[in-house]
């Protein structure tokens, strides 16, 4: 979806303000926040495609005016909910009403290693590649209403692959609970005159990282 | 906690600590594990990792040319792995290409080699305008490359997590990968900024 997250090359948001010696945290509860956030992650309940789609579903007016925390809390909220952990009503009172026990809650002790770990989402796949390096090709000028990596910005327009990264989980699928449905990954390098206009800044190009099934050969 | 100092809780303050009290008190999460993760982040990962990769690349031609190839292993043989750098490429500065990392669909950012991204990183205005007017932007860092550097934007379209390995700076022969990794910048590992000059 091209929803309020999609925003290469959108006009209006202003300077960018880089701040002189960040904090990691700017108040208290966005170190609980991410504390929280990637604590629920590993009860295994949803993949991060579905934690990335409930994010920019929020509505646009709520998605700008929200720092990044704030959206992260916020998905969380509808991600709980809708996988049946806590209740709408818990959430209107802050009150715990009921106690279903999850055995995959994260320990403390098993923190340092999830975090190590990560989540790996290359796959194997066994068809061959459609696509060669150098090869020029066209991202597909489709608007799908579900989850997708294609930003619209690209949607329609031609590029060379650059490298072959081989199989990987398909955010299209996988954030809709429709499983990994791994798919070869290439890096496509587009040129800025064809992303946005001839008098684009000149010796620009812009490149991102696609699955096969958003490009048609030329 | 007496009501008043409830007035005092700013509304996320606020919202946090009441998913945080239902969702510990449901068996859901464990207080300890948050601040397990919180300390990690906090104290443990940061962009003293990617800034050690960066210096022993300018001081160890055949790391250099591993991190090219493979930076995933290459990385994880100095230990940086998990979470957000569980696929690492390693992008190379040279002297008519510069490159930059954007993450324009959310915030997508190498945390093994360079810890939390800063807000500016996640910001809207960064996000949209970097992939139509990188220059400008970069200016708005105090950075203004010369006429006819070729640009390179990179946007992180999916789990590959990008590090750029800027130009050593000059005048740094004969330093030590411990002494070079203090000229760099997190915003040169971004493409943002440049590393310190030697004083």
């Amino acid at each position: 979806m091209n929803g309020p997250h999609d925003l290469g090359g959108k006009m209006g948001f202003g300077p960018v303000l880089p701040e002189a010696d960040e904090p990691w945290f700017h108040a208290p509860w966005e170190a609980r926040a991410l504390g929280v956030v990637l604590a629920c992650g590993a009860l295994g309940r949803w993949t991060l495609d579905e934690s990335r789609h409930a994010r920019e579903c929020l509505p646009p007016a709520t998605y700008y005016a929200a720092s990044y925390y704030e959206i992260w809390i916020r998905a969380l909220e509808v991600l709980l909910t809708r996988h049946g952990l806590i209740t709408p009503a818990e959430l209107a009172t802050g009150t715990a009403l009921e106690r279903p026990a999850d055995a995959r809650r994260l320990g403390a002790e098993r923190v340092p290693a999830v975090l190590a770990r990560g989540t790996p989402c290359d796959r194997p796949l066994s068809e061959p590649p459609r696509f060669a390096t150098g090869q020029r090709v066209r991202a597909k000028n489709a608007h799908p209403r579900g989850h997708t990596r294609l930003p619209v910005y690209l949607a329609g327009k031609e590029g060379v692959i650059e490298s072959d990264h081989g199989g990987f989980v398909l955010p299209d699928a996988n954030a809709h609970g429709k499983g990994e449905v791994p798919e070869r990954l290439y890096t496509v390098v587009f040129d800025a005159a064809e992303v946005w206009s001839a008098d684009s800044e000149p010796g620009l190009t812009i490149s991102a990282d696609l699955w096969e099934g958003y490009l048609d050969r030329l | 906690m007496p009501h008043d100092h409830d007035n005092h809780l700013d509304p996320m303050e606020a919202r946090v600590r009441a998913l945080e009290t239902i969702l510990t008190r449901k068996g859901l999460i464990e207080t300890a594990a948050v601040d397990a993760i919180i300390e990690t982040y906090a104290e443990k990962v940061g962009p003293q990792n990617g800034a050690a990769v960066v210096a022993r690349a300018w001081t160890d031609p055949a790391f250099a040319d591993w991190l090219e190839r493979d930076a995933t292993a290459a990385v994880a043989s100095m230990g940086f792995t998990g979470r957000q750098g569980e696929h690492v490429r390693a992008v190379f500065n040279a002297p008519d290409l510069h490159h930059v990392i954007v993450c324009t669909l959310c915030s997508c950012y190498p945390w093994s080699l360079l810890g939390l991204p800063p807000v500016w990183y996640k910001s809207p205005a960064y996000r949209s305008r970097v992939v139509i007017e990188p220059r400008a932007v970069l200016a708005e860092f105090g950075l203004d490359l010369p006429e006819g550097t070729k640009l390179r934007v990179w946007d992180s379209t999916a789990e590959l997590r990008y590090l750029v390995v800027p130009m050593r700076p000059e005048g740094t022969e004969g330093w030590s990968a411990e002494a070079l990794a203090e000229l760099v910048t997190r915003e040169s590992m971004i493409g943002t900024g440049l590393p310190r000059v030697p004083a």
